[in-house]
């Protein structure tokens, strides 16, 4: 077969570096994953004790096994919790580099800010702000295009679920503004 | 030959213009997802579900299942091409099919995986045609108790065969168990754990949570890396397309050992990506120059997909036949049976054969009709990973979204979503696995109904769960697998011991 080939070259402008430093370890993230699962399993082993998690004359009470459950849960946490602080004192991995969180956050942080923009201006106009703002300032993409892509995509998206397949998406007041 | 009947009233439901018209547009849609890094066969069913709310069952199901089949033929191109599995049980693509493009050889390598693809799926589908209707009556006799040890024996063989720690498992499946019983109580109508909030009222939605652990922590989890990329475009010839096929009856005992290996651990739940690995590696160990694996062997194409396409689709037997899903896509699939007011389990090959025969029709088509395609558009589906993925994240956050509201028009459900997706990044980060949770939260009420009815039908006696050869053997069998790592062991110094007295004595 001859080699004919092309290549496809993608660039990442905003590529997280390589040496950066670790913001927190593995070890602590489990730690404190087994904690706040440990308080969850109380809290809904408590709810379900309340709501009755013994034997009536029916068989078991709606809270039995929940609260069965919620036991299983809060054993196995401190079960995890004991094995990780073992293990912390051998080598701790990385949960995280500091150049890595910075790109996590700045999806995350847009996508809190879409959700909450959703709940007051409706999805449309949240997912034309994300995708244009993101575009531009993660991908560092030229404005225009930006912009464009952002509307198409938002109008696509428009049109095959608010009117082609039915499926109402939250509204805000832009497009109670055309009648929608 | 009653369900070769069947399967031909099947193919009849399905050959309309509109139904094949969706075929396509799910294998588009799917091989789209599949290219796409950060997307995958769950998570692209997942988002795209919504799509399907107001259509037929049928053809929901038919769409649903080729993008399915879409996305595994699209994570062959990305790994092949870019050296970038799509999904953990293209890994095993990897090794040989990323050399094979660096030789030159992409068009080749891409033809010997989507043509294993082809064979891997067509011996699963063969053996769910044959196989399901056959388990689905059996099942039929089955009562709560036998219910009730079947999901027992599919939960307990996560955490006895499953490879990451177990603690970690049973938290993830305890985690499951406990989120499905939030809401409404189904036999007291008794409300539980909602803490007094209306919004938890309606439980907690599990393709909600799906599309959160899947789609939004992935994006989160892609963004860490280094996302520039580079690698070959290639377009496939007839001439290779033949030559791959001319040489196919040689490698006929690797494409049916991976077969095999894939279907039986398909039907197992969480098989696809062990199974892919083993079908590499007993190619490699049968293999008469083992040191050429890895260098650009196209058994080493042949073996991995195979089993991993075989083990993708015969996970859809149990969740036919019994209403278990053996894999994470599966149980998506399910999600959606549910959606759609069709109960899944052995009754549905009763009460809905136009639907069941319909699926298993559209597998058979489906695969067809993908082999051709993506056959002929490799190249135009390669050029998709020109668009940043600063570009494709804010879109697919989007289509998340749309998703999760449109399953029950709640705006509550956007910020579930959005919190799934952090649980999901810290999750997969320290090691605890998905696929337990997922399975627990879609089967978690039908689990504890079960065990509910048996209760108040053997007035609270656990012996039930032995009362009989059927319920006994499948309960045992449960518990063996749950202890199976400490039996293992435990057999293994059994026989150690017994060799060195042999030795010394």
């Amino acid at each position: 077969m001859s080699q004919t080939d092309l290549e496809i070259v993608v660039d990442d402008p905003t590529a997280p570096e390589e040496n950066s430093p670790s913001v927190t370890s593995s070890g602590t993230v489990e730690i404190i994953v087994c904690l706040l699962l440990l308080a969850l399993a109380a809290i809904l082993g408590y709810d379900n004790w309340r709501t009755g998690a013994s034997w009536d004359s029916t068989g078991p009470e709606p809270g039995y096994f929940p609260f069965y459950l919620s036991i299983i849960l809060g054993g196995s946490s401190v079960y995890g919790l004991i094995a990780a602080l073992i293990a912390r004192r051998g080598a701790a991995d990385t949960f995280v580099t500091r150049a890595q969180a910075r790109r996590v956050m700045a999806v995350f942080v847009p996508t809190l800010l879409f959700c909450l923009v959703t709940q007051f201006l409706g999805l449309y106009v949240a997912s034309f702000l994300l995708i244009a703002g993101f575009m531009r300032a993660v991908g560092k993409i030229a404005l225009w295009k930006s912009l464009l892509t952002a509307f198409l995509f938002t109008a696509i998206m428009f049109v095959t679920f608010d009117i082609a397949f039915d499926v109402i998406m939250p509204k805000g007041p832009l497009e109670a503004a055309f009648g929608y | 030959m009653e369900a070769f009947g069947l399967l031909l009233h099947g193919f009849a439901v399905l050959l309309t213009w509109k139904t094949l018209v969706l075929m396509m547009v799910g294998l588009v849609l799917g091989i789209f997802v599949g290219v796409l890094p950060g997307l995958g066969g769950p998570n692209g069913v997942a988002i795209l579900l919504p799509l399907t709310f107001t259509m037929d069952p049928t053809s929901a199901i038919v769409m649903l299942s080729c993008i399915y089949w879409g996305a595994l033929f699209g994570g062959a191109i990305t790994s092949i091409l870019f050296n970038i599995p799509g999904e953990a049980w293209s890994v095993a693509t990897t090794f040989d099919g990323y050399p094979m493009a660096q030789q030159g050889r992409a068009a080749e390598a891409l033809t010997a995986a989507f043509t294993s693809s082809f064979i891997g799926s067509l011996v699963a589908v063969l053996l769910i045609t044959f196989l399901a209707p056959m388990i689905s009556s059996f099942a039929l006799k089955f009562g709560p108790p036998e219910f009730f040890a079947v999901y027992l024996l599919t939960f307990c063989s996560f955490v006895g065969l499953g490879r990451e720690a177990k603690h970690k498992t049973v938290i993830s499946m305890s985690l499951g168990l406990l989120l499905a019983g939030v809401g409404m109580d189904t036999v007291s109508g008794q409300l539980r754990m909602t803490f007094g909030s209306s919004e938890l009222l309606r439980g907690i939605n599990f393709l909600v949570a799906v599309i959160g652990l899947f789609g939004i922590s992935e994006i989160l989890l892609t963004m860490e890396e280094r996302l520039a990329l580079r690698g070959h475009a290639a377009s496939i010839s007839l001439r290779v397309v033949l030559s791959v096929w001319k040489d196919l009856p040689k490698y006929w005992v690797t494409l049916l050992r991976s077969s095999f290996i894939g279907c039986w651990l398909g039907i197992t739940p969480g098989g696809a990506i062990a199974a892919s690995f083993m079908g590499y590696n007993l190619a490699k160990r049968f293999a008469k120059d083992p040191e050429s694996f890895g260098k650009g062997r196209i058994e080493g194409v042949f073996a991995p997909e195979t089993a991993a396409h075989a083990s993708g689709t015969s996970a859809l037997l149990p969740m036919l036949a019994l209403g278990i899903p053996g894999s994470g896509t599966a149980a998506i699939l399910l999600g959606g049976l549910m959606v759609w007011g069709l109960n899944p389990g052995p009754l549905l090959f009763v009460e809905h054969k136009d639907f069941v025969w319909g699926l298993i029709a559209s597998m058979y088509l489906g695969n067809v009709v993908g082999l051709v395609l993506v056959l002929t558009t490799v190249p135009i589906f390669a050029s998709i990973l020109r668009v940043p993925f600063a570009a494709v994240a804010p879109m697919i956050v989007v289509s998340c979204a749309i998703g999760a509201y449109a399953i029950q028009n709640a705006m509550f459900d956007i910020w579930l979503m959005l919190g799934f997706g952090v649980v999901g990044y810290v999750f997969k980060k320290i090691g605890i696995p998905l696929a337990p949770f997922t399975l627990a939260l879609v089967l978690g009420n039908r689990a504890e109904d079960a065990f509910r009815l048996s209760m108040i039908g053997s007035g609270g006696d656990l012996k039930v769960f032995w009362s009989n050869g059927l319920v006994g053997s499948i309960a045992t069998l449960a518990i063996v697998l749950l202890f199976w790592p400490l039996i293992d062991a435990l057999l293994g110094r059994l026989a150690l011991t017994g060799r060195t007295k042999a030795a010394s004595g």
